[in-house]
């Protein structure tokens, strides 16, 4: 599967606070008006100036803090094709291949703001249409692909009705 | 090869070894949820026609985000807990009871279980030698229902410790070092496991401070070894027969083994917007402070309260500092006021709140304003966390705390505040 758009450029430690702040902590029960305010708190024209497809650029440990899964559906309820990061605090990367959002550990640092992305997931490459530049991103663990395949893991157990993690 | 704690537990679980990086689907037995992430795990739920909960005497739903509810869709989630738990018989801990992490340590956790729950801090139960950690509503739901997790075996980082703290240090001022030391990243992943002989020294309020802010390294849990201290406090808790010996092996392989030495540790202090973004209080001493939050899961226990109360008795916040003062659980509150910290508290100028994790989420009850300063004894200092983007946060002890609302600005609590007054 082919994803494109343009990058979004966050920079080292974009918190869950940054993404979906507590401030809306009674939005929790309504994401698509939570929505709105994704990430507001690292960029407040990102929510409204992203379009469908493009991607969330970040650098050093996106995601870190709370457990709140919240934050990877609103940026997916955005519309964000996938957040490709140096790297990524571990529940939040979990939480995002959950809720069937692709996290992708690579090496942002040569991406800039704007540029226009192709993400292929099978070949595990981000091309960098803009800088004519290849990337390879870090593989999923086995688990994990299979788990984001199936669209979540709500839509996994839906499928197998228990945990079916046996890669193949 | 002997096994790590966690190996220990997961090993037990699965009935079988195990070692780092396999993948395992493993029973659990404690399932916790509040009200900012539960609501979204009951609708996954009922999305997957699984409305029940497996083990629901070990289930429990947290009223404590928002506590009491200060607006009208915080009071509808409150329905929605409350609503499954009478359906399925899960626990309800309403309002009134206190902190999860707390709830969960005085209550639920027990050494040897497998604990999860959607809140980052549940690495607290570690310091029980539970296998205790943070995920998401969805992952959570499932293990409400079907009783059972997928884990990643983690690799374990040991963290020795050694030396005695000097008046005025703490647990507290230890964790905000190591932080700063191994930083925000620096346990991605990987079960911390605390030795050593100051830790065999300390008390059960030291030992859940550090294992509650393992996860502020990226860890996956906060590990200690359950020993006399442990059965003590189960005991204290009234449910001595939880209690069993838990460590681990004398082989055990660490993947890193980092030794700290704390004698000579300063109050330490993380300053915004980061918790690895760490200095002593004396460094940042003289910053204007306009908030002081004395509370949660980090620190909100009675042995907090006591320090705090020890150094504002016979004295007064600064006018220009509001001081408030959360304890962590009903059990804390009741022991606080039996031992007169609370009157210790008002009359110092403090305002004493209801239990909860209002103030340091940002939700209620200590919104900063714009410009402003708190010097928190919680465990985060994001950007925003505390409820405004324009405002800034510093974590530090209950002590440094206590001295800074005194002050007015940080001081260090050895520049004379820690002799008692009046």
């Amino acid at each position: 599967m082919s994803l494109k758009g343009k990058a979004w450029k966050f920079g080292d430690s974009i918190s869950t606070d940054h993404i979906a702040p507590g401030r809306y902590f009674h939005l929790r029960t309504n994401l698509p008006e939570l929505a709105k305010h994704v990430l507001e708190d690292a960029d407040e024209s990102f929510a409204a100036g992203l379009e469908p497809g493009d991607f969330v650029v970040a650098g050093r440990n996106f995601g870190l803090g709370s457990s709140r899964e919240h934050a990877p559906r609103i940026i997916k309820l955005a519309g964000i094709n996938a957040v490709l990061a140096q790297s990524f605090a571990r529940i939040f990367f979990r939480n995002a291949i959950n809720v069937g959002l692709p996290v992708l550990e690579v090496d942002t640092s040569g991406i800039e703001p704007g540029d226009q992305l192709e993400v292929d997931l099978e070949a595990g490459e981000v091309r960098n249409i803009t800088r004519g530049e290849t990337l390879a991103f870090a593989p999923l663990p086995p688990v994990m692909v299979k788990i984001l395949a199936d669209g979540g893991l709500v839509e996994h157990f839906k499928k197998y009705g228990d945990f079916n993690l046996k890669s193949g | 090869m002997g096994s790590t704690l966690a190996e220990k537990i997961i090993a037990e679980h699965v009935g079988r070894d195990v070692a780092p990086g396999e993948i395992v689907v493993t029973g659990v037995d404690v399932t916790a949820l509040q009200d900012g992430t539960g609501p979204l795990a009951l609708q996954q739920l009922e999305e997957l026609d699984m409305v029940r909960a497996v083990n629901p005497g070990r289930t429990i739903l947290f009223m404590d985000h928002a506590a009491p509810s200060p607006r009208k869709e915080l009071s509808n989630a409150h329905q929605v807990l409350r609503s499954f738990a009478r359906a399925t018989g899960a626990v309800a801990s309403d309002i009134n009871e206190g902190v999860c992490h707390q709830r969960l340590v005085e209550s639920y956790a027990s050494p040897g279980d497998i604990l999860i729950g959607a809140d980052s801090h549940t690495c607290t139960s570690g310091a029980l030698a539970a296998f205790a950690t943070g995920m998401g509503s969805t992952d959570v739901a499932i293990g409400i229902a079907t009783g059972r997790t997928w884990l990643k075996v983690p690799e374990t980082l040991r963290v020795v410790v050694s030396g005695e703290f000097s008046q005025g240090v703490c647990a507290k001022d230890l964790m905000l070092h190591l932080i700063g030391e191994l930083g925000a990243d620096g346990a991605t992943y990987m079960a911390m496991e605390f030795t050593g002989p100051a830790v065999e020294r300390m008390n059960m309020s030291e030992r859940f401070t550090l294992a509650n802010m393992a996860v502020e390294a990226g860890g996956k849990t906060g590990l200690f070894a359950a020993d006399a201290t442990t059965r003590a406090y189960l005991e204290e808790q009234g449910r001595g027969e939880d209690y069993r010996q838990l460590g681990p092996d004398p082989d055990a392989a660490y993947t890193l083994t980092l030794n700290v030495d704390v004698d000579g540790l300063e109050p330490t202090v993380a300053a915004p917007h980061t918790v690895d973004n760490t200095m002593t209080a004396a460094a940042a001493a003289g910053r204007q402070v306009q908030q002081v939050f004395i509370g949660s899961c980090t620190n909100g226990r009675i042995e907090d309260l006591r320090i705090a109360a020890s150094i504002l008795r016979g004295r007064e916040r600064h006018p220009h500092t509001r001081l408030i003062v959360t304890p962590a659980s009903r059990r804390v509150y009741l022991q606080a006021a039996a031992e007169g910290l609370l009157k210790d508290f008002v009359e110092a100028g403090a305002i004493v709140t209801g239990t909860g994790c209002g103030a340091c989420v940002g939700v209620h009850g200590g919104v900063l304003g714009d410009g402003e300063v708190c010097v928190s004894t919680q465990n985060r200092n994001f950007h925003g966390r505390m409820g405004n983007v324009k405002s800034y946060i510093y974590l530090a002890s209950p002590a440094t705390a206590a001295a800074t609302a005194i002050a007015g600005e940080i001081v260090d609590p050895r520049e004379g505040y820690l002799e008692p007054q009046g």
